[in-house]
């Protein structure tokens, strides 16, 4: 509990990091880049976006530095982002809902997919280790996570999206003919574009799984219960899943845990060649268009997902592995 | 590819024994790379792309830049890859672009690591207040999303020239070699060669420098040529996104021209694959020397061999003595 409490205050002092980078950020850069900003979009604001803005990026004002980072932290922590610019006047934090669910959907499934089946074939690979599954998986899915993901995204496009037309390769659902909403051929649609993208997904990520849980597992198959087992005369399957996989499931859980907070941010790129309507492309689309109060919403949206889903993985560790309590 | 976005990596655990002096551990590795086949494949495809990025003229012998040649002409022997939409020569680019890609690598991965070996056994070897508050600060930046945080400081600075990125990428990735190099250290400091130094009444930096870091050398080599790969995949897409300066010669540049003028699209996918491709290979290359690295610093780790031939010993293993 005091350790639970313990991580919970590191990450409250990271998460009060990051909202100080968001703040001294574009203050330090030279020539306060939300100035030409403001510029850009003058006389298109309201005077009360032009006051939230010029808190959030300190332009136009006499106050002093400090009183300028409590008037932020005030304004940051009462929720109110700011009105994105981009997309006026619609909220940052309306703009953002709008996207996050395209997002959850793609990156989140295609996360649960490549956790289940990369830890099901680091576990075959382990238990027939020198067959030629595991002479040939390890090795490839190793050259793989070096491939950079938007890689995979294009050579994906190329050849299902654009030479055999089996999928579409753009955007998340038909813009022009579907009617968003809850009937069946939209629906149709949403899963027929998520397809290529998902898949450039699991096939990038899944070689971490597989080479995790294989190497662990190789640890505890020379453990002596493993032994003890087989001389019981245990079924191998039992041996292999009851025994050897329990024990060896514990880095890939945590890390599973901890890929779930990536699910926001971990597809910017994929998101990016797909033309997918999520965070990760909306954030680019923020950056290009000079979206800053965007912009700092959806890093700090995306900076929060990941110290939660750590934290969640760090108490996932102490509850389910008791040797971690007190070794700390 | 476990790549950057993605940060925090687990912790593995790294079993290595001291060893005498950093001469002997690079030798070690020099032997190493020998014997594994994937580290002598990730070593050879290395190599080429140094000897490219040294004398690109040899092998390219069109301007990277100049708009000198028909737009969209296809592949011919004048034209390895042929020409886009502006009318450049691809290969050309591409050939050219290796310097910059591998410039990036080696500044990054050689300055993280360094930072890394500094506050990592620094730190460790110290204690108390210092080692407190550089894990704080260790702490923080691994937690922290990178990609997310790059594209941030990429979009305040306007797009980043080579240095910008070098030094963006430096400054925010070095937490986690610092955090593998501390549990290392942490295992050393008791150890008695260390205490027979500190008996012989030898200065902390000379401990530090001379006792304790050779005997991390292959785990420093391993973090350098991660930090080498992510540098790599980090430079290159934030240059994808257009977040580079579009000037450069470099293989992420390139995509991002593609992209931009819709290559794939357009019947002109080689524009767009080619350079991908390239960051792939040298990923890879980077990829298989770790993977080689993991497995002499952990032999469990290693395939298993059913004759072992004579002088085909796996390394590591009686040459301590």
């Amino acid at each position: 509990m005091i350790y639970a409490l313990r991580r919970l205050g590191f990450f409250l002092f990271t998460l009060w990091i990051a909202l100080t980078l968001n703040f001294f950020l574009p203050r330090l850069m030279p020539g306060n880049p939300a100035l030409a900003m403001m510029s850009k979009f003058h006389g298109e604001l309201s005077p009360k976006a032009v006051n939230a803005l010029e808190i959030l990026f300190g332009v136009n004002t006499k106050e002093s530095l400090l009183s300028q980072y409590f008037g932020y932290l005030h304004q940051i922590l009462t929720g109110n982002f700011g009105t994105s610019l981009s997309q006026y006047p619609a909220s940052v934090s309306s703009v953002i809902g709008s996207a996050i669910w395209w997002t959850f959907g793609l990156v989140g499934i295609a996360t649960i997919l490549a956790f289940a089946l990369g830890t099901f074939l680091g576990i075959v690979s382990a238990w027939r280790r020198g067959s030629k599954l595991d002479s040939v998986v390890p090795p490839t899915f190793v050259i793989v996570s070096a491939v950079p993901y938007f890689w995979v995204a294009m050579v994906l496009v190329l050849i299902f999206g654009l030479t055999l037309h089996w999928f579409p390769s753009q955007g998340g659902y038909y813009v022009t003919t579907d009617s968003p909403g809850l009937n069946f051929i939209f629906f149709q649609d949403v899963i027929n574009h998520a397809f290529l993208p998902a898949a450039a997904l699991l096939i990038t990520t899944i070689g971490t799984w597989i080479l995790t849980m294989r190497n662990t597992m190789i640890t505890t198959l020379a453990e002596d219960y493993v032994r003890m087992a087989r001389a019981k005369g245990l079924p191998s399957r039992r041996i292999m899943f009851d025994y050897a996989a329990r024990n060896a499931i514990l880095p890939n859980l945590t890390g599973f845990a901890m890929s779930l907070g990536f699910v926001v941010s971990g597809a910017i790129l994929i998101e990016y060649v797909f033309n997918y309507p999520g965070v990760g492309f909306m954030l680019l689309q923020a950056v290009s268009s000079e979206d800053y109060p965007l912009m700092q919403g959806l890093f700090l949206l995306i900076t929060v997902a990941v110290l939660f889903a750590i934290l969640v993985a760090d108490v996932l560790t102490a509850l389910l592995d008791p040797r971690t309590r007190t070794a700390r | 590819m476990a790549m950057p976005v993605s940060g925090v990596p687990t912790e593995t655990p790294v079993s290595q024994a001291p060893e005498l002096g950093s001469a002997r551990a690079f030798g070690r590795i020099g032997r190493a790379v020998r014997l594994n086949r994937k580290a002598t494949i990730g070593a050879v495809i290395l190599g080429i792309f140094i000897l490219i990025a040294l004398f690109p003229f040899v092998i390219a012998h069109d301007s990277p830049t100049q708009d000198a040649y028909p737009a969209q002409l296809g592949i011919s022997t004048a034209h390895l890859l042929g020409t886009n939409h502006y009318g450049q020569d691809l290969f050309a680019q591409l050939v050219y672009g290796t310097r910059n890609v591998l410039i990036i690598a080696f500044t990054v991965g050689l300055a993280t690591t360094g930072i890394a070996v500094l506050i990592g056994v620094a730190g460790a070897y110290l204690g108390g207040t210092w080692d407190n508050s550089l894990n704080v600060v260790t702490d923080v930046l691994l937690v922290i999303p990178l990609f997310p945080l790059l594209i941030v400081i990429a979009a305040y600075a306007h797009g980043g020239t080579t240095p910008v990125l070098i030094l963006a990428i430096t400054l925010t990735s070095w937490s986690y070699t610092a955090r593998q190099l501390r549990s290392q250290a942490l295992t050393l400091r008791n150890r008695d060669f260390l205490e027979a130094a500190r008996v012989r009444g030898e200065r902390r930096l000379y401990i530090i420098v001379v006792e304790v870091i050779p005997t991390m050398t292959s785990l420093i080599v391993a973090s350098f040529l991660t930090n080498a790969l992510y540098a790599v995949l980090f430079a290159s897409s934030l240059q994808f996104i257009g977040l580079g300066d579009p000037n450069t010669v470099s293989w992420g540049t390139t995509l991002y021209w593609a992209q931009n003028n819709a290559a794939l699209q357009t019947g002109e996918p080689l524009w767009a694959i080619a350079p991908g491709a390239l960051i792939a290979i040298l990923g890879a290359a980077f990829a298989l020397l770790n993977y080689a690295f993991d497995e002499i610093g952990n032999p469990a780790l290693r395939p298993v061999r059913k004759t072992r031939k004579k002088g085909a010993q796996p390394v590591g293993r009686g040459q301590r003595g």
